[in-house]
């Protein structure tokens, strides 16, 4: 019996996994350097440091999946098949931008995609996801999911667990992917909750809950692959709450006082890349060539959706009022 | 001799809640897409008896009780819309709303706008509004106006059976968010609908009465008292002739409507049940001043709910609120200090 996780989900898999990865990293790191550029505006938040969560589960999703996610969901976007150079373009606030310019870096849709945002409103979107997954449930749709991302930080928001009832209540294909990264900007876990155990909340409400190394991507994967079988078989919803760590201040805008140097350089030896590379490395599925090559193509991804973005029309000031109320239906 | 023998057609009389219960009926039969949800819709029939029986005809996935969760509900009302469901949502009363508005203000009404024209929210809210029926401060207010502020809502406020049937389906075949103001005190009053009419247009006033001394503009529960009003301005010593304009809609607002009576009247008297400063009656005092300044021959008047949570005591509770006396006096003054009636 073969028990090697890597052996398990397969040496391709294991390689799309790391090139996902650096796409995010990469695309990432470049929307801070424009951002110091004032190309990028408003509110940006990174998810360095936490791209195993994102690559793990969107690499698991169906087309006919919904997806929700937070205003920390560049990568999640990216890896939906929503064009860097949409998701570029959005935050440059072009007119060709995955939202039309309207909605930035906090709020990237794409209707061919059914990914229903980056909500900027924390917790927001949970009462969004037990409906869609009503939806799916009414109309007979077996087998489709809707996963709703979300950060620890949502937890201690009242429709967190209006949310959670309503769709144990209801039975609802939901999955729930709580992003522990520990600070809700500045505010640790520790000094907002009563009861530090996430999965215990959830668990409370009758869902299956576990919490899972959300720094190792096999582990995402794993636990991922559990929670979709169930919920797409009829199971009902599940929780699944991954602990990971934010590399970078909350958003371009924090002094990042909150936390200790040594915190942050602890949690960063357990980068999610470095190590994935590394043990890919280890056990022969790639070799360092190949892993510069996925650095290589990640960055011209990124450099194109730049040029590209660069390039977009500014969405003409006549249209401002579009959009505000539909003539007919759109999307869904 | 009612020689009416096909209950779909014709004018019937019916009040007020059956009309909204047919609608509702209606729509769940001829829409699988619909269904109702809200606290006590299914078994208790809804707080205000408007549900009673349909849950029965309809089964309890279509007439689905909710817990006590207003932000949960509304949110999950809003995912069903956007998964291609047509959900009507029941809020107990607008004070209940308050709980949710987070989900109406912050999703509901961007979400079009903020995906760049994707996804459209065809969500209906249905909730009741205003005092009368001494249920104290936070069963009783009317803050309409306050979602009438709001760019992606549609809101609309039925005064008449005719409007609670024929609303309802118009809300639902919009692709937008539409939140309709039931005013709790219109349940029991009975008026002709017209079973054949088809759904009724959102973003129109209506003239309830013609008159040329003066325009009285009122909505949900205020029409009727608008119109008592305008009886006793007509049967007075001095007679007045009151036009009476139902708004219907809250947002749109159907300034057009309005313009073209006051240009006639030269005077309008605005009538709110919720509070003066920053109120619904505000708005409509500003758009028709800035439409009519040079036809008007006095300021517009402004007859609104007294800046006091509302009281339970009957007498307090009736002093808080705009009664037919106060619209009549304030349609009197009107006149009487701008020359009197034509």
């Amino acid at each position: 019996m073969n028990t090697d996780p890597l052996a398990e989900i397969g040496d391709e898999y294991c390689r799309r996994l790391l090139q996902d990865m650096i796409r995010i990293r990469v695309f990432e790191e470049r929307c801070a350097e424009l951002y110091g550029q004032q190309k990028i505006r408003g509110f940006l938040h990174l998810y360095i440091g936490e791209e195993a969560i994102a690559t793990g589960v969107m690499n698991l999703l169906e087309p006919h999946d919904a997806v929700l996610a937070t205003y920390r969901e560049h990568g999640h976007a990216l890896l939906r098949g929503v064009s860097a150079s949409s998701i570029m373009a959005e935050m440059f606030g072009r007119a060709t931008g995955c939202s039309g310019g309207r909605g930035g870096s906090m709020h990237l849709f794409d209707e061919t995609t059914r990914f229903f945002g980056g909500n900027a409103i924390v917790g927001g979107h949970l009462p969004l996801a037990v409906g869609l997954g009503l939806a799916d449930q009414m109309l007979g749709r077996r087998g489709q999911v809707t996963v709703c991302f979300f950060g620890e930080g949502a937890v201690a928001e009242g429709e967190f667990h209006e949310a959670l009832n309503l769709a144990a209540l209801w039975h609802v294909p939901v999955l729930f992917v709580c992003e522990n990264n520990r600070y809700a900007m500045g505010t640790s876990l520790r000094s907002s909750e009563s009861q530090l155990d996430l999965a215990l909340k959830a668990a409370s409400y009758a869902i299956p809950a576990w919490s899972v190394d959300g720094m190792d991507v096999v582990e995402v994967t794993r636990a991922t692959q559990r929670a979709l079988a169930s919920v797409r078989a009829g199971g009902g919803p599940m929780f699944v709450e991954f602990q990971t760590y934010r590399f970078r201040a909350h958003s371009m805008f924090d002094p990042d006082l909150y936390r200790s140097r040594d915190e942050v350089e602890e949690w960063k030896q357990r980068d999610p890349i470095a190590t994935f590379s590394a043990r890919l490395v280890a056990a022969d599925v790639v070799g360092e060539d190949e892993i510069e090559s996925m650095w290589e193509f990640a960055r011209d991804e990124t450099e194109e959706a730049v040029e590209v973005a660069d390039a977009a029309p500014l969405e003409p000031i006549d249209t401002l009022e579009d959009h505000v109320l539909a003539s007919e239906e759109v999307g869904s | 001799m009612n020689e009416e023998t096909d209950a779909t057609t014709g004018v019937v009389e019916m009040t007020y809640r059956e009309a909204m219960r047919t609608a509702l009926a209606d729509a769940l039969a001829s829409d699988e897409r619909v269904f109702i949800m809200g606290e006590d819709v299914a078994d208790y029939g809804g707080t205000y008896a408007v549900t009673k029986g349909l849950y029965e005809e309809f089964g309890r996935d279509r007439v689905r009780n909710t817990p006590l969760s207003e932000s949960g509900f509304v949110g999950a009302g809003i995912g069903a819309a956007l998964g291609g469901m047509r959900p009507i949502v029941e809020i107990m009363t607008v004070n209940f709303s308050l709980l949710a508005l987070d989900q109406l203000v912050n999703t509901a009404a961007t979400l079009l706008h903020m995906s760049g024209g994707q996804f459209n929210v065809p969500l209906v809210v249905r909730m009741t509004t205003g005092a009368g029926r001494q249920l104290a401060a936070q069963h009783s207010h009317s803050l309409e106006g306050w979602y009438a502020h709001v760019p992606g809502l549609n809101v609309v406020a039925p005064a008449t059976p005719h409007d609670a049937r024929w609303m309802l389906p118009a809300a639902l075949a919009d692709p937008n968010p539409v939140i309709i103001f039931e005013h709790s005190g219109l349940y029991n009053e009975s008026g002709p609908v017209d079973l054949g009419a088809g759904p009724a247009n959102l973003d129109r006033a209506d003239v309830r009465r013609r008159g040329d001394d003066v325009t009285i503009v009122a909505s949900a529960g205020m029409v009727a008292k608008a119109l008592r009003a305008a009886e006793d301005l007509a049967a007075g010593a001095n007679p007045i002739a009151a036009e009476v304009v139902d708004l219907r809609s809250l947002r749109p607002l159907d300034i057009d409507t309005l313009a073209e009576s006051v240009q006639r009247t030269h005077r309008a008297v605005v009538v709110d049940e919720g509070w003066r400063t920053g109120g619904l009656n505000a708005e409509l005092a500003a758009s028709i001043t800035e439409r009519c300044f040079w036809t008007l021959d006095a300021p517009v008047a402004r007859v609104a709910g007294r800046e006091v949570p509302i009281p339970y005591a009957k007498h307090l509770e009736d002093a808080a609120i705009p009664q037919v006396d106060d619209i009549t006096e304030a349609a009197a003054r009107l006149v009487a200090e701008t020359g009197g009636p034509t």
